[in-house]
């Protein structure tokens, strides 16, 4: 019997209790409900949820050892083509991806294949099932892989398992990238990317932290001097984008950027435990609408805000952020005020922001992204007082790494050219994939892009011809 | 994770409440140029601070920072000893101070910028210039650098505010008796505390001397993806980390400068008061080090 309605509930904290701690908001499902999940799934011959994930899970595969209560197997299924399924069934945005093509969704309910591929991810580790592969037999090739991001480490996964020397070159002081630094604790638990991390280092990548390359390094250096015959350049886009409005420098406005590393990467919220302080803002308004705006917002909330609100210019269909976050931000009391769009900010005597001045916006005709295109109203002026402000309107190319790195072309917003085949650059043997390629995109998006280039790096330095295609 | 090690070869206060550090990292020293930064931080619950380049020997692989004690973290880091490893430094950032040979330039420095003009100091000469110094200190017992600053320079002169040695005063002043003087300058560069940044540029502004200063921003990560760093120079928002740390002095937005440095202040406080190492004197921590050995 199909059973269109009956999706698993995920059991999680109570708003009002977790709205105040960073702990994990969803506990995750547990032995029999994921059993009686899995059981929904109709195995259907042509999976069309396949089709919904950029790296081609073998969703029905794997759901059918979850049934079968091979659970360690499953998560092992998932890592055949997805290597971090405790962080995808987290973070991908589900419902336009995977759970939006499953045959289920049309009439009922999809299978909530993000829950499942978390449960047996979170399975394997917790009860130490981890298996470390053994690596193929040392191909004697060197490749250096800028960056610790999720699509670093599927790079750097990917290649040392085929044999090859590969050492990871990291900026921060902490691996992960924006699993590390942006995404919070009562999303995805560092432990996690930390685990992670540890089971490439078994594997034998070695990882340098503290190494901003482009100065401390350049690639061309890695290539002539160090001895590297690869590299692969996984830098995110981290440059964050300011509205360019009066008042941009008052204080106590913050990029999202800045805000959340103080939170995730330095801890701000165990301050003075850690040395790193963060602003405690009572009224706090964030300026935008995707993943970071929410993630921004709810940890003001749980920074002991009394009163946080998403100030964005478009509508509430529009928002880009994952359902599940707009979802928890509004149990957990975060306020939204669409359609609006700020033009100026307010500061008072001290020099810290006391408001902002906000225009009313309506929607207009689709523009070039097919969304309808917000316009202002004319007049209709208005302020919100706030005593903190958080921007988080999109972010651009990381620079440093464009210090010193000549002859790979970049696009007109600073984003690197790559043949999508191979993710190779205009540069021989210097490859890019995720954000610093796409600008701010997806986790698995990331993760997609650093096998391809994996991929074609064992290709190209082992002299092997035809294009074998990932799956 | 990965074992790193950042050892401290040789720490010793070098004047009250200016600890010299000489710390191995020979892939900081082999890239190192003046005026560039690191990134610090004492341990893993500390803060990433920026601390000037100050030396460095490429041979040996070392670098050499002069840490001025003020809060927390640099107190964290005054608390470790010689042979104890930081627990990251990240580096060289920053762009390069520019240096040409410009013709006649003047360097000012004030408490770590005593130790930190030396680079650009160096680097001014061998560019060919005639190189005039000026360091500031409050008393002439916290002035130090002298055979350093003097094996660089054309012209050394010392200010202090009380008078004890050089002129009663700060760099402004002395530059001023200097134009007064007759002697023409082609380009000028500060480091120091933010104050005596904006005094030595307001000094130049009037003589139309172009004015770098070493502008000392808080931040974060230190690689332009915070934002924290930001600054108005001419109107435009530059990070500090990525765009400088040298500026133009004569176009930095001051006032906001002030203001944007001073946000933490409370915490600053918090941080400070509730700190361990606060209930103790110097000579009790001493002490307790030398017991726990
Ligand atoms: C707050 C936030 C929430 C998000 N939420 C989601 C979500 O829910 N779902 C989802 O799918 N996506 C989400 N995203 C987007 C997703 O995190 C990114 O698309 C993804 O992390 C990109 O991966 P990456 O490997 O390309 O780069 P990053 O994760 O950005 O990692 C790049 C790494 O490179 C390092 N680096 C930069 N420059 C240098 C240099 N010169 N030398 C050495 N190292 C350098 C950086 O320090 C960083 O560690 C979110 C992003 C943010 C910021
Ligand atoms: C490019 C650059 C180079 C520097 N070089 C040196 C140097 O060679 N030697 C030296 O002693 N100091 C240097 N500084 C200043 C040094 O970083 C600060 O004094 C230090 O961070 C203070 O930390 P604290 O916790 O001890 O003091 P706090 O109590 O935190 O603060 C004291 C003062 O330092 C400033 N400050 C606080 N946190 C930071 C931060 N993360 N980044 C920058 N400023 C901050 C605040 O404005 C405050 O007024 C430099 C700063 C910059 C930006
Ligand atoms: S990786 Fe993401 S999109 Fe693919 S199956 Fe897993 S949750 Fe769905
Ligand atoms: S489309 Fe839905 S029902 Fe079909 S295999 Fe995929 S998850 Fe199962
Ligand atoms: S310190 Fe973060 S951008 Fe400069």
């Amino acid at each position: 019997m199909v059973n269109l309605t009956g999706r698993a509930k995920m059991p999680e904290q109570p708003p009002e209790i977790r709205a105040r701690n960073f702990k994990e908001v969803p506990f995750g499902l547990t032995e029999e409900m994921a059993i009686q999940e899995a059981e929904r799934c109709l195995q259907c011959k042509n999976p069309l949820c396949r089709s919904g994930c950029p790296v081609a899970v073998q969703i029905p595969e794997f759901i059918k050892l979850i049934k079968e209560e091979k659970f360690a197997a499953a998560a092992r299924k998932i890592k055949e083509t997805n290597a971090l399924p405790a962080v995808c069934g987290r973070v991908c945005p589900q419902e336009v991806q995977c759970e939006s093509k499953c045959v289920l969704g049309i009439k009922g309910q999809s299978v909530a294949i993000g829950y499942l591929e978390r449960f047996c991810a979170d399975y394997e580790r917790e009860m130490k099932l981890t298996e470390v592969p053994e690596p193929a037999q040392p191909t004697g090739k060197k490749i250096a892989v800028i960056g610790s991001g999720p699509s670093g480490l599927t790079v750097a996964g990917d290649l040392v398992q085929m044999g090859h020397e590969v050492v990871i070159f990291e900026a921060l002081h902490k691996p992960g990238g924006v699993l590390t630094y942006g995404i919070p604790e009562f999303r995805l638990p560092k432990k996690i990317v930390e685990a992670e991390v540890e089971n490439l280092i078994k594997q034998g990548v070695k990882l340098e932290l503290d190494s901003v390359i482009g100065r401390m390094r350049t690639v061309d250096e890695l290539m002539s001097e160090d001895g590297f015959d690869a590299v692969y350049i996984g830098v995110g886009a981290g440059l964050p984008t300011f509205l360019g409005i009066p008042g941009e420098n008052l204080n106590n406005i913050y990029s999202a950027n800045e805000y959340l590393t103080r939170a995730n990467l330095m801890k701000a919220y165990l301050f003075p435990e850690y040395a790193t302080p963060v602003e405690r803002g009572k009224n706090v308004v964030v300026i935008g609408g995707g993943n970071v705006a929410m993630d921004s917002v709810r940890t003001a909330l749980r920074l002991g805000a009394e009163a946080a609100t998403i100030v964005y210019r478009r509508a509430r269909e529009q928002l880009p952020a994952r359902a599940e976050e707009v979802h928890h931000g509004e149990q957990e009391g975060v306020q939204f005020k669409l359609l609006t769009n700020p033009v100026r900010y307010l500061g008072d005597e001290n020099g810290c922001i006391k408001g902002m001045e906000c225009i009313q916006m309506e929607l207009g005709e689709p523009d070039s992204s097919g969304r309808m295109r917000p316009i202002p109203i004319p007049d209709s002026n208005f302020t919100i007082d706030c005593d903190m402000a958080i921007v988080s309107v999109g972010t651009g190319a990381n620079p440093v790494i464009f210090s010193s790195l000549e002859g790979v072309d970049r696009n007109k917003w600073g984003y690197i050219v790559v043949n999508d085949d191979t993710n190779e650059t205009t540069k021989s043997s210097v490859y890019a994939g995720g954000d610093i390629v796409t600008g701010s995109a997806t986790v698995i998006g990331a993760m997609g892009a650093g096998r391809t280039a994996a991929n074609a790096i064992h290709n190209k330095l082992m002299g092997i011809k035809s294009e074998v295609k990932d799956d | 994770m990965m074992a790193r090690e950042y050892k401290i070869i040789e720490k010793y206060e070098e004047v009250p409440n200016v600890h010299k550090f000489v710390i191995r990292d020979p892939r900081i020293a082999k890239k190192a140029e003046a005026g560039q930064f690191v990134l610090v931080m004492a341990n893993e619950k500390g803060e990433r601070i920026p601390l000037t380049l100050s030396n460095w020997d490429k041979k040996e692989g070392t670098i050499t920072l002069y840490v001025l004690e003020l809060g927390v973290s640099t107190m964290e880091l005054v608390a470790l000893d010689q042979g104890d490893s930081l627990y990251s430094l990240a580096g060289p950032l920053g762009n390069p101070a520019k240096v040409e040979k410009f013709g006649s330039v003047l360097i000012g420095g004030g408490c770590f910028g005593i130790g930190g003009i030396y680079p650009i100091a160096k680097a001014m000469k061998e560019a060919g210039n005639h190189v005039t110094v000026i360091m500031e200190a409050r008393s002439n017992y916290l002035l130090y650098n002298h055979q350093n600053l003097d094996s660089v320079s054309d012209e050394l002169y010392i200010a202090t505010a009380d008078g004890s040695s050089g002129i009663n005063g700060h760099v402004q002043e002395k530059y001023e008796e200097l134009v007064k003087e007759g002697k023409k300058f082609d380009r000028a560069y500060f480091m120091g505390c933010t104050f005596m940044l904006m005094q030595c540029s307001k000094a130049t502004k009037p003589h139309g001397l172009p004015t770098g200063v070493a502008l000392n921003a808080i931040m974060l990560d230190g690689t332009g993806m915070c934002g924290c760093c930001r600054v108005s120079v001419d109107g435009e928002t530059k990070f500090v980390c990525v765009d400088g740390p040298e500026l133009d002095g004569h176009k930095v937005d001051w006032d906001e400068l002030f203001i944007r440095k001073h946000i933490y202040r409370e915490e600053e406080a918090v941080s400070y008061q509730s700190h361990a190492c606060r209930s103790l004197t110097g000579y009790e921590r001493d002490q307790k080090k030398e017991g726990g050995a």
